[in-house]
């Protein structure tokens, strides 16, 4: 890709601090968008999202049609859930959460003799809805982000009273190492990205919007490039972890910070994935809620590596079966990205809304290191890209000082482990931070 | 010299104006303490524990002199302080039963299922926040020994199942491994009560054995085998009622499948739970 090396060399925007793991797209990077077949049984975990858990709405037995509703939302925090398959509700039981716990979920049993088609569903025009609309319909489209942290959508949108929205910017970084869904997902629906952010910003009264790409993707960039208006800017940023963070990406493109405890919208501007941006599209011209998304299945346990579009629900099992099963040596699977993805103990999970790809690693990745002393080299803290001192936060959170956590900025650590994996003593810095947070968010709630 | 006989008439004159308000203030400021307070404080143990409900020993023994509370309360002093205390107050030393902390699962090593390797930080509570550990159940004791590190009494130490064995002779039910665990697996309950169920798990039937073999499968016979209205299914675990007329006998426990429910005289775990639940399947 002699066009790639040119591409990279103008490229200087990014943010401070930061680490550059490899990259090791190139197994599924130029791989199409393939649809897998329809399994037996789904299972839709009631919270696939930040927030309060859905309420189902369908009873044991209940015959469901693609793309109905199954769920409603149990608050303003929290979304809709659709049925991605045409089948029988078997049962609303605790299954399997990729968060390792039992958690209630509607299993579905698929009708291998329906088509499978989804019927538009009734929805407004986008153009001159109010804001409140727009929440309303996002909201009934079940919208997460498509990220990773599934924060439900529609709560971003919402805007309040005297606030407003200057820039609309969305990220299609993609900093994780391994996944290419975003990469191939705006290669090969460019205009479904640029709808959704039209979309968006006409709804607030944004004047300008941004999408933002790493240098990685030149074949995503040009196409987008191809059918952007002049109000969309592509922007290419350098290749660096953790530059898809919403607020690492804000810093990058426009050089604002985003204040500490703040929100983007303090700063007039809303960030959005863009998986999310496709699927805004999706319900507004196609009626489609969110049944289904992108997800790269890879890493070097997986004989045939995938991006792929999977339906909601389908079981972790059966999507690596399709990609050849697991080599004898895998060690580890995890589900999202090598640094901030969830680590599974069992394959019985379900793909969610938040579920950006399944990564196996053989033994060679996963040799556990000896842990040592800290050093005191302070790689971490030039690591870390919000300027916090994450081994002293680790020390605290060892020893249970839980309002020093506070006085440190605990709860402004994302969980990026950019601190983990440069520490040379192998120390599980960002294990330890978030047992932190934890600690410090139950010492507020007793409060 | 006059200077050294000023100067010390000056100091003596100081001294009798300062006296005098001191001794004004003492009069009119003066706080009656009650001479007993500091007296039962010394045949407290000391330990500020908190299992009385007070933050400390102190203010206990502050309580204690006013009549709110009575000395039995203190469940780690000895039975002879505690005499002495009710003696010099002129009370009865009343108080509760003794509660011990009892752990609600009997999954260890071996007996619940196991998935995958954790090889994080060695706590609960950290692996509790990367996916649960490796075990099977969601309700599972991890084994990783937060509340052996928080007994302030050193009456946790994790047994040969990787369990924690709690010494009922040095529990004084103060409550922190109750706090400290973070899947909410300890209880206090009083030494009375000794019909207990080992197990945490909601799911019924195959679901929860095929997890665990010593899990409760909500099969109800230790609810059919007591009188009625003892023993109530609740949630996929039986809930024994104490305050009934009739009290809950042993006789629940002798058709449990999995032996998820026990008779307790002292210790929980008191024999390895495995060879039980073998004797069991080969019965």
């Amino acid at each position: 890709m002699s066009s790639s090396a040119a591409f990279k060399e103008n490229v200087s925007r990014t943010f401070r601090h930061g680490v550059h793991p490899p990259e090791n797209k190139e197994a599924t990077e130029c791989r199409s968008i393939e649809r897998v077949p329809f399994v037996r049984e789904y299972v839709l975990p009631l919270s696939q999202h930040i927030g309060a858990p859905s309420v189902a709405t369908v009873r044991a037995g209940e015959r469901v049609l693609r793309g109905q509703q199954i769920a409603k939302p149990g608050g303003f925090v929290s979304t809709t859930l659709h049925t991605p398959v045409t089948g029988t509700v078997k049962a609303v039981e605790p299954r399997l959460h990729p968060n390792g716990k039992m958690m209630p979920a509607v299993v579905i049993e698929a009708d291998p003799f329906a088509s499978q088609k989804v019927e538009p569903a009734e929805r407004p025009s986008p153009d001159g809805i109010s804001n409140k609309q727009l929440v309303e319909e996002v909201q009934k489209a079940g919208l997460v982000g498509l990220g990773g942290a599934a924060f439900p959508s529609h709560v971003k949108l919402s805007l309040p009273k005297d606030r407003k929205i200057e820039f609309v910017v969305i990220n299609g970084c993609e900093c994780e190492p391994y996944l290419t869904c975003d990469d191939r997902l705006m290669a090969e629906r460019p205009e479904a990205v640029i709808r959704g952010t039209e979309i968006m910003m006409k709804n607030l009264g944004a004047d300008r919007g941004y999408i933002g790409i790493e240098a990685n993707k030149p074949e995503a960039a040009a196409r987008l490039r191809e059918v952007a208006p002049a109000s969309i800017e592509i922007v290419v940023v350098q290749v660096k972890y953790p530059q898809g963070a919403e607020k690492m990406l804000i810093d990058a493109i426009m050089k604002r910070e985003v204040p500490s405890g703040g929100l983007p919208l303090d700063i007039e501007v809303l960030t959005n994935n863009v998986g999310t941006a496709a699927a805004v599209a999706d319900w507004f011209d196609r009626g489609v809620p969110l049944i289904e998304r992108v997800v790269t299945v890879t890493g070097p346990g997986i004989p045939h590596p995938r991006n792929l579009m999977v339906p909601l629900g389908t079981p972790v099992s059966t999507i690596v079966e399709y990609c050849g099963g697991l080599t004898e040596n895998t060690r580890q699977v995890i589900m999202g990205g090598p640094m901030m993805g969830m680590p599974q103990k069992s394959l019985d999970v379900p793909v969610m809304k938040g579920t950006s790809g399944i990564l196996a690693l053989t033994s060679v990745f996963q040799e556990t290191a000896q842990e040592y002393p800290c050093i005191r080299c302070a790689r971490c803290l030039e690591a870390c890209p919000m300027f916090l001192n994450p081994t002293r936060l680790a020390q605290l959170a060892r020893f249970e000082k839980i309002e020093s956590l506070e006085e440190y900025h605990a709860m402004d650590c994302f969980e990026c482990a950019s601190c983990s994996y440069v520490c040379p003593s192998n120390i599980p810095l960002v294990q330890w931070i978030r047992m932190g947070k934890a600690m410090l968010r139950e010492a507020k709630s007793k409060q | 010299m006059d200077v050294v006989i000023v100067a010390a008439v000056i100091m003596t004159g100081l001294g009798i104006v300062f006296a005098s308000i001191l001794a004004t203030a003492d009069h009119f400021l003066r706080v009656e303490e009650d001479p007993r307070l500091e007296e039962v404080e010394n045949l407290l143990p000391g330990n500020n524990c908190g299992a009385c409900g007070e933050p400390g020993c102190s203010a206990f023994a502050g309580k204690l002199v006013t009549g709110e509370t009575s000395p039995g309360k203190c469940t780690v002093s000895n039975e002879e302080s505690l005499v002495q205390i009710a003696g010099l107050l002129g009370v009865d030393v009343g108080g509760e039963e003794k509660q011990v902390a009892r752990l609600k699962c009997a999954g260890g090593e071996g007996l619940a299922g196991e998935l995958a390797d954790y090889r994080g930080i060695s706590s609960c509570r950290a692996a509790v926040v990367v996916d649960g550990g490796g075990r099977a159940c969601t309700w599972v004791c991890l084994g990783l020994a937060d509340c052996e590190k928080a007994c302030t009494f050193d009456s946790i130490t994790m047994n040969w199942e990787g369990l924690p064995q709690v010494n009922v002779d040095t529990c004084t039910a103060c409550g922190d491994c109750v706090d400290v665990c973070p899947l909410d697996l300890f209880t206090l309950v009083p030494m009375s009560q000794q019909l207990f169920v080992q197990c945490n798990s909601p799911l019924t039937g195959d679901a929860a054995r095929m997890r665990c073999s010593v899990a409760c499968d909500a099969c109800g016979r230790c609810a059919a085998d007591a009188p009625s209205g003892v023993i109530d299914m609740v949630n996929g675990l039986p809930v024994i009622h104490y305050d009934r007329a009739e009290q809950p006998s042993q006789r629940s426990t002798w058709r449990c499948p999995t032996g998820a429910i026990v008779w307790l005289e002292g210790e929980q775990f008191t024999e390895p739970i495995a060879e039980i639940s073998r004797e069991r399947i080969r019965a």
